[in-house]
């Protein structure tokens, strides 16, 4: 019941924000017609970094506690938010290409989005590499812990790597109200979109992790 | 016994075992020499080239050769059953991790002193400074204290050996950099003002990382 709800709220925000986006708010003057991309840019950006928190408590959480509910929350917040991962490469690139001309540049946002990517990835190889489930949850668990904390080391270096060369420029000036309005709508509509998807997952872990107990009883 | 002498118990039994085997060091050193030479003909033959990509093919290479290290360290604890018998044995996970990370430690620079002369020699550069000696000290801190945490966890997955690079290399992205940078600095004579941000980067890392993999170590060998 609570899902459904979810769901109707998160659709409704996404129509919400497309209205927002494609209609209302007015072209900027600087980029023209692609900075739109931005309000898609940035919420998925912000929900990346969410998803991977929500991996960190989850991973320190069950560590600490050793309750498997915990792994549940953290493994399925780490597969939706490589898709959001995913997606803000995509995004950016889309972006970059006819801004700056190239579908990629070194500059610290990107590079460091890369690395988040990379983090997310060795953390679900992790998972299925591992011997047993108990062992691949636990090992992952010390990826997303690590990882986490070495974000915002990467996001440090690779800032003062960049600007010892500085890259393009993403905006000049800041947002105007309805622009601010429409990427408030933008980030709530992702932040809903996104907890839909984790509950949706997580409730199918536990099925699936129902069904493995339903199989061992049957045996 | 007190922790000390438990840590140097173990860095010693891994050194002994080095020592009559040869096998880390002889092997990873030779295999640094090939990567610096194939990097050679990779990059073009100007002076002027290879003073530029001098640091990133020295930093690519030892990172490599660390992967590779790390690696031996604990698949040898591995197939000899050690591991668990260092478990039974009566000293904490942390002395384990300790003692294997000062092991790693010290086989890592031994191929850095050698290493570093001969990329000297092949790269007309002077690597004798101060400060390229400083970087290269704490870079390898850094390399060993994240990665004898990874490598622990991955001689327990299937696919052994190719685990830890997936798992290291992104995670030491900041050393990485810092390291290539001080290093190119250092490398065209910059004093230690223009490489303390870089430096403390690395300092922050290793700090940070020998901490949270200390207490995280414990976690990764229980059965």
């Amino acid at each position: 019941m609570k899902r459904k709800i979810l769901l109707g709220v998160s659709a409704l925000k996404m129509v919400a924000s497309l209205y927002l986006v494609f209609l209302y708010v007015p072209t900027e003057e600087a980029m023209g017609i692609v900075q739109r991309i931005f309000y898609f840019h940035v919420p998925v950006a912000w929900v990346a970094f969410l998803a991977f928190f929500i991996v960190f408590l989850g991973s320190i959480l069950y560590l600490w506690k050793k309750d498997s509910k915990w792994d549940v929350i953290a493994s399925s917040s780490a597969e939706v938010g490589v898709v959001f991962a995913t997606l803000l490469l995509i995004t950016g690139s889309i972006w970059a290409k006819p801004i700056w001309g190239v579908w990629w540049t070194w500059e610290p946002r990107l590079t460091t989005a890369l690395v988040l990517w990379l983090i997310y990835i060795a953390y679900l190889i992790v998972r299925s590499f591992a011997t047993e489930e108990s062992r691949g949850a636990r090992f992952a668990a010390v990826v997303g812990i690590v990882g986490f904390i070495d974000v915002p080391i990467v996001a440090l270096a690779i800032t003062l790597w960049r600007t010892q060369h500085p890259g393009p420029v993403i905006f000049q000036g800041g947002l105007t109200p309805p622009m601010l309005l429409t990427l408030l709508i933008c980030i709530s509509a992702f932040t809903t979109l996104y907890l839909l998807l984790l509950m949706q997952r997580i409730s199918m872990k536990n099925d699936e992790i129902e069904i493995r107990r339903l199989k061992e009883l049957c045996r | 016994m007190s922790f000390w002498h438990k840590v140097v118990v173990i860095t010693w039994k891994d050194t002994l075992s080095e020592m009559r085997t040869r096998e880390i060091v002889f092997s990873v050193l030779v295999f640094t020499l090939l990567v610096i030479v194939t990097f050679n003909f990779a990059f073009g033959a100007s002076q002027e080239m290879m003073a530029l990509v001098a640091p990133g093919i020295l930093w690519v290479t030892f990172a490599f050769a660390g992967v590779l290290s790390l690696n031996r360290s604990f698949i040898m604890e591995k197939e000899e059953g050690c591991l668990e018998g260092l478990m039974v044995c009566p000293i904490s996970r942390e002395v384990i991790y300790v003692g294997k990370m000062l092991g790693s430690l010290l086989f890592m620079l031994i191929i850095e002193v050698i290493a570093l002369p001969i990329f000297a020699f092949l790269f007309n550069l002077e690597v004798l400074s101060p400060q390229l000696v400083v970087i290269t000290v704490l870079t390898t801190i850094g390399f060993v204290a994240v990665g004898t945490l990874f490598s622990a966890l991955a001689v327990n997955t299937k696919a052994r050996e190719m685990v830890l690079p997936i798992l290291f290399l992104p995670i030491v992205v900041p050393l990485i950099i810092c390291a290539v940078k001080a290093s190119g600095l250092a490398l065209s004579g910059e004093s230690w003002g223009g490489l303390s941000s870089w430096l403390q980067i690395i300092g922050a890392f290793d700090a940070i990382f020998l901490v949270v993999s200390f207490f995280i170590f414990a976690f990764v060998i229980e059965e």
